[in-house]
């Protein structure tokens, strides 16, 4: 197995997200003939959002498959061939979209390793776009990441760069467990996308592997914890660059992957700073802002020293309208001014 | 062919009307939409933000099929769903104030061109695929369980006829008797994937029989094929007698969503089907019946470019919403 490693690389160069994915899919294949891949448009169009460029043209349509828009068979086709050894592959465009094949995941790719005792291995990554910010509205803009996470059976990784994407693909590629794998589309680095230069990252050429349940301190603070990930991440650094200037040393956590969740990092980074804010793009309530807030509630409640703050969508589905979007969208500003309101207690 | 001489020139030239203002409302939007994004694009700026999904070429389906309905009756569409609107006789200027985000629109803003709905009008639309045909089953199961003779047609495109729900729909509809009209949408591609690589036959209306109801294909993008068709599945609904399904060849001209690069298919495809273009094909046929002038045709293309022209003025003075107004409408 290829080595760990960290953010600091020998490597000069940049990758976007789509990219960096892309890349860590086609070393898999390359190395391992059970890799394949399937789903809509990720054929010739290599993905709505880039995650398969150049693996048609690479590997043909008996390994990169355009399905029909039939969910439930697809999906559901990726079960049933891992669990005879194959590693598939299966992209559903748009988080929004599972409704229509939910048995399919939380009934049968989740479940089915645990109903038979853990005899049974059931190696799919499920990769899915997810987030708003840009007016797709109610149904195409949500996360839904908390509610899979709430499902057992589910590994959820969320990466925020090229770097950790790529590291955490090939993990998830390689982990004998159904691994549900969600791109921000904002990180991917699309060109009909607002552009994001801090998501691209220096991505070594050579295949490598980042851990599952291990969070990543973007940035070392005393002051507060900022615990967030995917695109949140870029707009809790930049928010802590404004609170740097204010004096306010914010320590900002990505956590790369829901679960398995690193609650040692949040807690640790708690006992430290005494106050915590969770950034969250997802629905506030039953969803990750809760159970991080609860996490530390049981294990480090003497160490805070004001109540902990959550900032995500107020339990509206996202509006199209922009003002609106905006609104009910955590950002840099509302970081900022909710890091200084915990500072100042 | 279509037997144009079995209908009055009063229809005919409404269904030019109506096709002539979906047309311009969609190549208009193609400009409104860039408003804002030029020269770098970014799909979250502008005018109008958000993805946007054009149906010119489209028309003749809607427009056929809808020419038969009145506000009592249902219409379901997908995220494509301008054209329907328009024909189901939604309120232009709501219609273009919703995809401006605006406080005046259809939804105050909240849905956006995706999700357009208007209860005068009984027409709504979704994002998700398949997802109106269920619905369109429901409100056929209102009109029979009210005694009345109202009908519901859900539209869809040719990739839905792979998913669940077409399936379960049609043998429910069919189950039960009910006034839906299924009418497919073949543009050939399903975003990127053409019907060859998706689907395992060639002419969705075949499966019509595998729930024992009658299956309308129609080869041509033409108005007055898919109002002949249309006429006897909407009458078949109303004595009672079922659910049909149709399936229509028809063209889209533009990307899957504006900003598609298309490398899908080839260049030169949609100059070709602009060639054999549906609306101008109905101009030329009302003129050589004696039913308008040359003239009346430029007055009626003239017209609809002043209907969507307010409309557009409309939604472009309007209000944005609150933002607080986001919080609303959770609940009633």
């Amino acid at each position: 197995m290829s080595q760990v490693m960290d953010n600091a690389t020998q490597t000069e160069r940049l990758l976007t997200t789509s990219k960096a994915i892309a890349e860590g899919i086609a070393q898999e294949m390359e190395r391992d003939p059970s890799v394949f891949v399937m789903g809509e448009d990720v054929g010739v169009y290599g993905g709505i959002f880039g995650s398969t460029t150049g693996l048609f043209e690479r590997f043909g349509g008996d390994r990169i498959m355009d399905t029909p828009i039939s969910e439930t068979a697809f999906i559901g086709a990726a079960t049933g061939a891992a669990m005879e050894g194959m590693r598939p592959i299966v992209e559903l465009m748009f988080v929004d979209f599972f409704g229509v094949c939910m048995d399919q995941i939380y009934n049968h790719l989740a479940k089915n390793t645990y109903m038979s005792g853990g005899n049974q291995k059931i190696p799919v990554v499920l990769t899915t776009a997810f987030g708003g910010g840009y007016s797709d509205a109610a149904q195409h803009s949500q996360c839904l990441y908390g509610l899979f996470a709430h499902l057992p059976g589910l590994k959820i990784v969320v990466p925020s760069n090229a770097y950790d994407a790529k590291g955490l693909m090939i993990s998830a590629i390689r982990d004998d467990n159904p691994v549900m794998f969600f791109m921000h589309k904002g990180i991917m680095g699309l060109g009909w996308m607002t552009p994001l230069p801090s998501a691209m990252a220096h991505v070594p050429e050579e295949p490598y592997t980042i851990p599952f349940g291990k969070a990543a301190i973007k940035q070392a603070g005393d002051n507060v914890t900022i615990v967030t990930l995917g695109i949140m991440v870029h707009r809790a650094m930049d928010a802590a660059k404004q609170l740097a200037a204010e004096g306010i040393q914010a320590e900002v956590i990505d956590l790369r992957t829901l679960v398995p969740l690193d609650t040692a990092t949040i807690v640790e980074s708690v006992k430290k700073t005494h106050r915590l804010l969770i950034v969250d793009e997802d629905y506030l309530s039953f969803g990750m802002s809760g159970e991080i807030c609860a996490r530390v509630v049981e294990e480090a409640l003497d160490y805070l020293d004001a109540p902990v703050k959550r900032l995500a969508v107020p339990d509206v589905p996202i509006p199209y309208s922009r003002p609106m979007e905006q609104f009910v969208l955590p950002n840099a500003e509302k970081i900022i001014e909710a890091a200084r309101n915990l500072a100042r207690m | 062919m279509a037997k144009t001489n079995s209908l009055d020139a009063q229809t005919l030239i409404s269904m030019y009307r109506t096709m002539a203002i979906i047309r311009n409302f969609e190549e208009t939007m193609v400009n409104v939409y860039m408003e804002g994004k030029m020269p770098v694009f970014d799909i979250a700026g502008g005018t109008v933000p958000g993805e946007m999904h054009l149906a010119a070429g489209q028309e003749p389906v809607a427009v056929g099929v809808c020419a038969h309905l009145n506000d009592n009756d249902t219409v379901t569409a997908p995220h494509r769903a301008h054209h329907f609107a328009i024909a189901k006789g939604v309120d232009l200027k709501k219609m273009a104030a919703e995809i401006f985000g605006k406080d005046t629109g259809l939804g105050h803003g909240k849905g956006g061109h995706m999700h357009l709905f208007d209860q005068q009008k009984k027409f709504g639309c979704s994002g998700i695929i398949g997802a109106g045909m269920p619905v369109a089953c429901g409100a056929a199961l209102a009109a029979k369980k009210n005694g009345k003779d109202w009908v519901a047609v859900s539209f869809f495109g040719e990739g839905t006829a792979n998913q669940g729900s077409f399936h379960e729909s049609l043998n429910l509809a069919a189950l039960w008797k009910l006034p839906v009209i299924f009418v497919c949408e073949d543009n050939s591609y399903a975003i990127s994937v053409p019907k060859s690589k998706s689907t395992s036959i060639a002419n969705n209306a075949d499966r019509a029989a595998s729930y024992g109801i009658p299956g309308f294909e129609i080869a041509e993008n033409d108005v007055l094929a898919v109002y002949e068709a249309a006429r006897e599945a909407v009458a078949r609904a109303r004595r009672g007698e079922g659910p049909s399904l149709m399936e229509v060849k028809t063209y889209r001209y533009l990307g899957h969503f504006q900003g598609d690069p298309e490398l899908y298919r080839p260049k030169d495809e949609v100059a070709k089907l602009r060639e054999s273009d549906p609306i101008n094909k109905l101009g030329r046929q009302l003129i050589e019946q004696g039913a308008i002038s040359e003239g009346d045709l430029v007055a009626l293309d003239q017209e609809a470019a002043e209907k969507v022209k307010e409309a557009i003025e409309f939604a472009r003075q309007s209000p944005y919403p609150q933002p607080a107004d986001a919080l609303k409408h959770v609940f009633v």
